[in-house]
C-alpha cells in the first residue's frame, strides 16, 4: 500500500463520514437529543480532520477545525443546536463536502461562502460561551511544537514530510560537550508506572541528552517481605551536562510529569560529578535487550560501563518486580488455552472489495447461467429415453446456478441511504435559492437495489427534486394564505414491492394545474385543442418531450430539462414513472424500479417468428382470446372483454413493425398488462414458450438504445433474445409514436 | 523478536497509515476499530504497546484505556494516546485513564517511531 | 471458424481486405477484434436495412451490420461462407458482414493514393484512400467516418 491509496481510502472514508454528518445534523434538526447523534456529527468532522492533517489538506483541516470547535460546543451543551444553528452546520457540511471534493479533484470552492461560514459558525461558539475564556478558534490547528526539530525525514514508506505537531521529545543528536550543567531530581510516585511509564527509559531517554551521572536514593526501599510491587521507592539525583535548555529536559518527562516530583536547576559552580556519590547497583541488562525494538537495537546494546547504564538497570529492578508479578500472571493465562478467536465473533463483519471483481463475477455467473440453459436445453433435444439421473443432476445444476447468482446479485445490493442523504443538500440549496421553507422527509432509507440502479437513479432524482421544491411547493406567503404551513414538505421514500423498488416522491405543495398543463399541451401541439383526457392522463403530459410548465426557464429546474427526459432515464433503467397529483394537495411521483440491471424474470413467447422476452412483473394474467370476446372498434382498434371490461388489445408484431397487418388474435395468445399510469392492455402474442429468469445484457454496449426494447438476453439455443419494453410498447398503442423525434398524437 | 502494537482508531485512514509506518519499522501491528474491539483484540494479542485514538464509536479512547488498565495483564503496558485534541484537559484526562504518553495528529511516522522506542523497552 | 488476428506484427501499416461483391475494401487491422463465421441474428425492430441484427458474441450483445448495404451496395444475402468482421468502432464493438477476407496486407504511406473525385458523398464520407496491389483496387475504409451518423441516427 502507498500514499496514494492511503489518499483513496481517506476519500472513501470521508464520503461516508459526509453521509454520517448530514444525516447526524438532519437527525438533530429534527429534536433529536441523542448524545451519541453529536459524538457522530462530532467525530465525523473530526475524522476528516485528522485525515486531511495527515494529507497536509489546509484548507480542508481549516474548516474542519472551525467546524469542530463550534460542534464541540454543542457536544458539551453549551450551544443549543436549535434550527438556526443547524441551518449553519448543515450549511457547513455542504461546503466540508465541497473542500472534500476539491481536495480530491482538484477543483475550486466557493471561497467567500467559505469564508462567510467559518464566520458563522466562529459566532456560533463565541456567542454561547462565557466572556474571556473562550479562545477564538484559529483558522488552522493549533500548532505548539516549539521545539526545534530536524525537519522530517523522508522515509522509504512514500511519506512525504508533513506538518508535525509534537511535543516534546527530545532527538537523538550526539550533544556537544559544552553547556550547563542541570541538577535533576526526579522521584517517581506509583501512578507513574500504574500508567506504563517506566523510570528506566525516562532516565534512557535522559542519558542521550548529553553526559550524564545519576545518584539513586534507595532510602526508602523496604524489607522484601514489606515490599508492595506496585509503589515506587526509588528517587534518582542526576547531574546532566548537557546543549539543550531546561525545556527539553522537561520534554523527556513530559509524559510522567503529573506522575513524579521533578526538579530542574542549572547547577552550582562547584557542583561535580564526583560529588554525588554512585551507588551501584546490580543490574540485568537482557529484560532492556530482549525486547528491544528492531530499528533500536544499537542503541540498546548500550556498553555496560556506561555510569548511566548501571542507574538505569537499577530503576530496571525497581520496576522489575511489578513486571514479574505482570508476567508470571501472563504465563498462567498462556497456558490455558488460547482464546483469541473469540474476539472475531463480534458484529457483523465487512470486506471492502473493489467493484469491478464483483462485475467479473456477476458476468462470469450470467453466463454460467446461459450456459445451464443451453446444456439443459441440448440434454433435452438429445434425451429422449429421459435418463433420470441426468434430469435430476441438471435440476440441482440449474438450482444451483439460481442460487449463486442471487447471492452474487446481493453483493451488489446497497441501500438506497447515500442518494436519499445527497437529496437533502439539494432540497436545502434550491429552497434557499428561492425563499421557500422545505423539509426533505425520507422513509426507507435502507431498502436495498443493486448499486447500478442507485448509481443511475441519483440524476433523475436530483431533477425532480428540484422540480419538486421550485414548481411543487408554494412560496411561504401563498402557503399561509391557504392555509398550509408556511413550511413545506417533500416526502421520500423507498421500499420494496413484488420484486421491485417503489420509489415515491411526494410534495404537499398546489399539485398539477391542469388547465395549465393541457393549455399548454394543446399550445405546443401534443394534444388536439378538443382531446378528451382523463386528470390521470392530464398529469402525465408533463412527461411529453418538450414539456416545460415553468413559463420562463429558470435557473434550478430549467436547463432546457423536462420531465420527459427524467423518464426516459427511468425506462433506460427497465423502469416505470407515474404522477398522481391532487390540487391543492400536492403530487406524488411513483417510480418502480427493477432491483437489478443484470437479471430478470421473463416470460419467453414468439411474435412473427421471432423470440422475445417479456418481464413477469408487467404481466398480470395470461388469456386465450376467443372470438366473443374480441371487439372490432373505429378503423384499426380491437378490444378484448374481460370480466365485463374492455381492454385494447396491442399487436406486438404489429408495433415492433414485424409483420404488416394484425394477426389474428384468436390464433395468438394475449398478455394483460398494467402499465405505469395504470390502465391495462392485452399485449397479443403468437405463441407462449415459457418462464425463465434472464441475464440482461445491454443493447446500447454496442448498438443503440431501440424503441419499444428494454434490453437483449442471451438464450438456451445461444441466440439472442430482445426483452419487451411493455410501457413503450403500451404507449405506442395509445397513439404516442415508438420512434422519439415523432411527435404525439392524442387518441381521441 | 518483533514488538506487537495494537492500534485502536475508527478511521480507515489512519489504520492505514499507521499499519504502513509500523509494518515499516518492523513491528507488528494488530488492529481495532474502536474501544470494544480493541478489548476484545487484547486478548489474544499481548501487545508490548498500544496506540489509540480519543474519539471512537462505542467506546471511547478514554474508556478503552481504562479497560486495559483494569485488565490486571495489560495494566503495565505503555499507551500512546494518537490524537488531534492537543489541549490539556484532553491530555489531562487521558492520563488519568492511565495513558502513557500522546502523540498529535497529524503525526509523523518518525516521531510515531521515537514516541513507540521511547516508552518501550 | 474463428481466429483472433490482433497478435500479428506490426510493420508499417496492416490492413485487412476483404471482398464484397467483385469489390475489395480493407480497414485497418488496428481496429480489427477478431473475425468469425456468419450466425443467424436476430433483427430489430425498427432498424435501417443494412442493420441485419444482433447476434451473441460470447456473451456481449453485437450488432451485425451488412457492409454491402451499408456502402450502398445490394443487401446480402449471408450464407455460411460469409465471415463476420468484428471491429472496434469507437466505443462500440460492431460485426461487418462480408463475403471473404481476402488478404492481409503491409503499406506504408505511399502505397496509397488519393480517392478520386468522381465519388459520391457516401464514398467521399468513408473512402480514405485507394491501394493498388498487384493489378488489383483495394479501397480503404474509415470505420469511424462510416458510423459517425449512426449515433446521430440513433440520438
Amino acid at each position: 500500500m502507498d500514499m496514494n491509496e492511503i489518499k483513496e481510502i481517506f476519500f472513501q472514508e470521508c464520503e461516508e463520514q459526509l453521509a454520517e454528518l448530514e444525516s447526524g445534523l438532519l437527525k438533530l434538526n429534527d429534536g433529536d437529543r441523542d448524545p451519541e447523534t453529536v459524538n457522530a456529527v462530532f467525530r465525523a468532522v473530526h475524522s476528516i480532520k485528522g485525515g486531511a492533517g495527515a494529507f497536509g489538506l489546509d484548507d480542508l483541516v481549516a474548516f474542519a477545525h472551525v467546524f469542530e470547535t463550534t460542534l464541540d460546543c454543542v457536544r458539551s451543551n453549551k450551544l443549543e443546536p436549535n434550527h438556526d444553528v443547524l441551518k449553519v452546520m448543515l450549511k457547513s457540511a455542504d461546503v466540508l463536502a465541497d473542500l472534500v471534493s476539491a481536495s480530491r479533484d482538484g477543483g475550486s470552492v466557493d471561497e467567500s461562502r467559505t469564508r462567510g461560514l467559518v464566520k458563522e459558525l466562529e459566532a456560533l461558539a463565541k456567542g454561547e460561551l462565557p466572556a474571556g475564556g473562550h479562545e477564538a478558534p484559529k483558522a488552522a490547528p493549533a500548532a505548539p511544537a516549539p521545539k526545534a526539530e530536524a525537519p522530517a525525514p523522508t522515509d522509504d514508506s512514500g511519506f512525504q514530510p508533513i506538518p508535525f505537531t509534537f511535543e516534546g521529545f527530545g532527538d537523538d543528536e550526539e550533544p556537544a560537550i559544552e553547556g550547563a550543567t542541570y541538577e535533576i531530581t526526579f522521584k517517581p510516585r506509583r501512578e507513574l508506572y500504574a500508567k506504563g511509564n517506566e523510570a528506566a527509559l525516562l532516565l534512557r531517554d535522559l542519558s542521550r541528552l548529553g553526559e550524564m551521572s545519576i545518584n539513586c536514593d534507595m532510602e526508602a526501599l523496604p524489607a522484601l517481605d514489606k515490599m508492595d510491587p506496585e509503589a515506587s521507592y526509588f528517587a534518582w539525583k542526576i547531574s546532566l551536562k548537557t546543549t539543550k535548555s531546561e525545556d527539553d529536559i522537561r520534554a523527556v518527562f513530559e509524559f510522567a510529569e503529573w506522575d513524579c516530583e521533578l526538579e530542574v536547576k542549572v547547577a552550582e559552580e562547584n557542583t561535580s560529578d564526583e560529588e554525588l556519590p554512585m551507588t551501584p547497583v546490580p543490574f540485568d541488562l537482557s529484560i532492556l535487550d530482549d525486547s528491544a525494538a528492531p530499528a533500536e537495537e544499537e542503541k540498546a546494546a548500550a556498553p555496560a560501563e556506561d555510569p548511566a547504564a548501571n542507574a538505569v538497570a537499577a530503576a530496571e529492578t525497581a520496576t522489575g518486580v511489578a513486571k514479574a508479578v505482570a508476567r508470571a500472571a501472563e504465563r498462567k493465562e498462556a497456558a490455558a488455552p488460547a482464546t483469541p478467536a473469540a474476539a472475531a465473533a463480534a458484529a457483523p463483519q465487512t470486506i471492502r472489495v473493489d467493484l469491478d471483481r464483483v462485475d467479473r463475477l456477476i458476468n462470469l455467473v450470467g453466463e454460467l447461467v446461459i450456459n445451464q440453459a443451453m446444456l439443459s436445453q441440448s440434454v433435452i433435444e438429445n434425451d429422449n429415453t429421459g435418463t433420470s439421473s441426468i434430469n435430476m443432476g441438471l435440476e440441482e445444476l440449474q438450482q444451483l446456478t439460481r442460487e449463486i447468482q442471487d447471492s452474487v446479485m446481493a453483493i451488489r445490493a446497497q441501500p438506497v441511504k447515500p442518494v436519499f442523504q445527497r437529496m437533502s443538500r439539494i432540497v436545502r440549496e434550491v429552497a434557499d435559492m428561492v425563499g421557500k421553507q422545505i423539509r426533505l422527509v425520507t422513509e426507507g432509507e435502507n431498502t436495498e437495489v443493486d448499486k447500478t440502479v442507485i448509481d443511475k437513479l441519483a440524476e433523475p432524482l436530483t431533477h425532480m427534486i428540484r422540480n419538486a421544491v421550485d414548481h411543487g411547493i408554494e412560496s411561504p406567503e401563498k402557503r399561509e394564505a391557504a392555509g398550509k404551513n408556511p413550511e413545506g414538505t417533500i416526502k421520500l421514500s423507498a421500499k420494496h414491492r413484488s420484486g421491485r423498488i417503489l420509489i415515491e416522491l411526494q410534495d404537499d405543495g398546489a399539485g398539477i394545474n391542469r388547465e395549465r398543463v393541457r393549455q399548454k399541451a394543446i399550445d405546443n401541439d401534443l394534444i388536439a385543442a378538443d382531446a378528451n383526457l382523463s386528470d390521470d392522463e392530464i398529469d402525465n403530459l408533463i412527461f411529453m418531450p418538450g414539456f416545460s410548465t415553468a413559463d420562463k426557464i429558470s435557473d434550478i429546474s430549467g436547463r432546457g430539462v423536462g420531465m420527459d427526459v427524467v423518464k426516459r432515464s427511468i425506462q433506460a433503467l427497465g423502469g416505470r414513472i407515474s404522477i398522481s397529483s391532487r390540487p391543492g394537495f400536492g403530487s406524488t411521483f411513483t417510480m418502480s424500479l427493477p432491483l437489478t440491471l443484470a437479471v430478470l424474470d421473463g416470460m419467453v413467447v414468439t411474435v412473427a417468428g421471432q423470440t422475445l422476452v417479456v418481464p413477469l412483473t408487467a404481466i398480470v394474467e395470461t388469456l386465450q382470446p376467443e372470438t366473443s370476446a374480441i371487439h372490432s372498434f373505429g378503423a384499426t382498434q380491437r378490444l378484448i372483454s374481460i370480466r365485463n371490461s374492455f381492454c385494447p388489445l396491442v399487436d406486438v408484431g404489429r408495433v415492433l413493425n414485424y409483420r404488416a397487418t394484425q394477426a389474428n388474435p384468436v390464433e395468438g395468445v394475449a398478455l394483460l398488462v398494467e402499465s405505469e399510469g395504470g390502465g391495462q392492455r392485452a399485449l397479443m402474442v403468437d405463441a407462449i414458450q415459457g418462464q425463465r429468469q434472464v441475464v440482461i445484457k445491454s443493447l446500447e454496449a454496442n448498438y443503440t438504445n431501440v424503441p419499444g426494447i428494454a434490453a437483449a438476453t442471451i438464450l438456451g439455443d445461444g441466440r439472442v433474445a430482445l426483452i419487451l419494453d411493455v410501457d413503450a410498447v403500451v404507449a405506442a398503442s395509445r397513439g404516442q409514436s415508438l420512434k422519439p423525434e415523432m411527435s404525439f398524437a392524442a387518441t381521441g | 523478536m518483533k514488538k506487537k502494537v495494537l492500534t485502536v482508531d475508527d478511521s480507515r485512514t489512519i489504520r492505514n497509515m499507521l499499519l504502513v509506518t509500523l509494518n515499516n519499522a518492523g513491528f507488528e501491528t494488530i488492529q481495532a476499530e474502536d474501544g470494544i474491539e480493541g478489548l476484545e483484540v487484547l486478548e489474544g494479542c499481548n501487545p508490548d504497546v498500544i496506540v489509540t485514538d480519543i474519539n471512537m464509536p462505542r467506546l471511547d479512547g478514554f474508556g478503552f484505556i481504562e479497560g486495559v488498565r483494569r485488565n490486571e495483564k495489560y495494566r503495565a503496558v505503555p499507551i500512546l494516546v494518537l490524537t488531534t485534541e492537543s489541549d490539556a484537559e484532553k491530555k489531562n484526562r487521558a492520563r488519568q485513564a492511565g495513558a502513557t504518553g500522546w502523540i498529535v495528529k497529524p503525526f509523523d511516522p518518525a516521531k510515531l517511531i521515537d514516541a513507540i522506542e521511547r516508552v518501550t523497552a | 471458424m474463428s481466429y483472433a488476428v490482433k497478435n500479428l506484427v506490426q510493420e508499417g501499416r496492416e490492413l485487412i481486405a476483404f471482398r464484397i461483391g467483385d469489390q475489395e475494401f480493407c480497414v485497418n487491422i488496428m481496429s480489427v477484434r477478431e473475425i468469425r463465421g456468419w450466425t443467424p441474428a436476430t433483427p430489430m425492430p425498427h432498424a435501417p436495412a443494412y442493420m441485419m441484427g444482433v447476434i451473441n458474441l460470447r456473451g456481449a450483445v453485437l450488432p451485425i451490420i451488412d457492409l454491402s448495404a451499408r456502402l450502398g451496395m445490394k443487401e446480402a444475402e449471408p450464407t455460411a461462407r460469409h465471415v463476420i468482421i468484428v471491429a472496434q468502432v469507437k466505443t462500440k464493438i460492431v460485426g461487418l458482414l462480408v463475403e471473404a477476407v481476402s488478404d492481409i496486407l503491409t503499406i506504408t504511406d505511399d502505397n496509397i493514393q488519393p480517392v478520386p473525385e468522381v465519388s459520391s458523398e457516401l464514398e467521399k464520407q468513408y473512402a480514405r484512400g485507394i491501394l493498388a496491389i498487384d493489378k488489383r483496387m483495394i479501397c480503404m475504409i474509415d470505420l469511424d467516418a462510416l458510423f459517425a451518423e449512426k449515433e446521430s441516427e440513433a440520438a
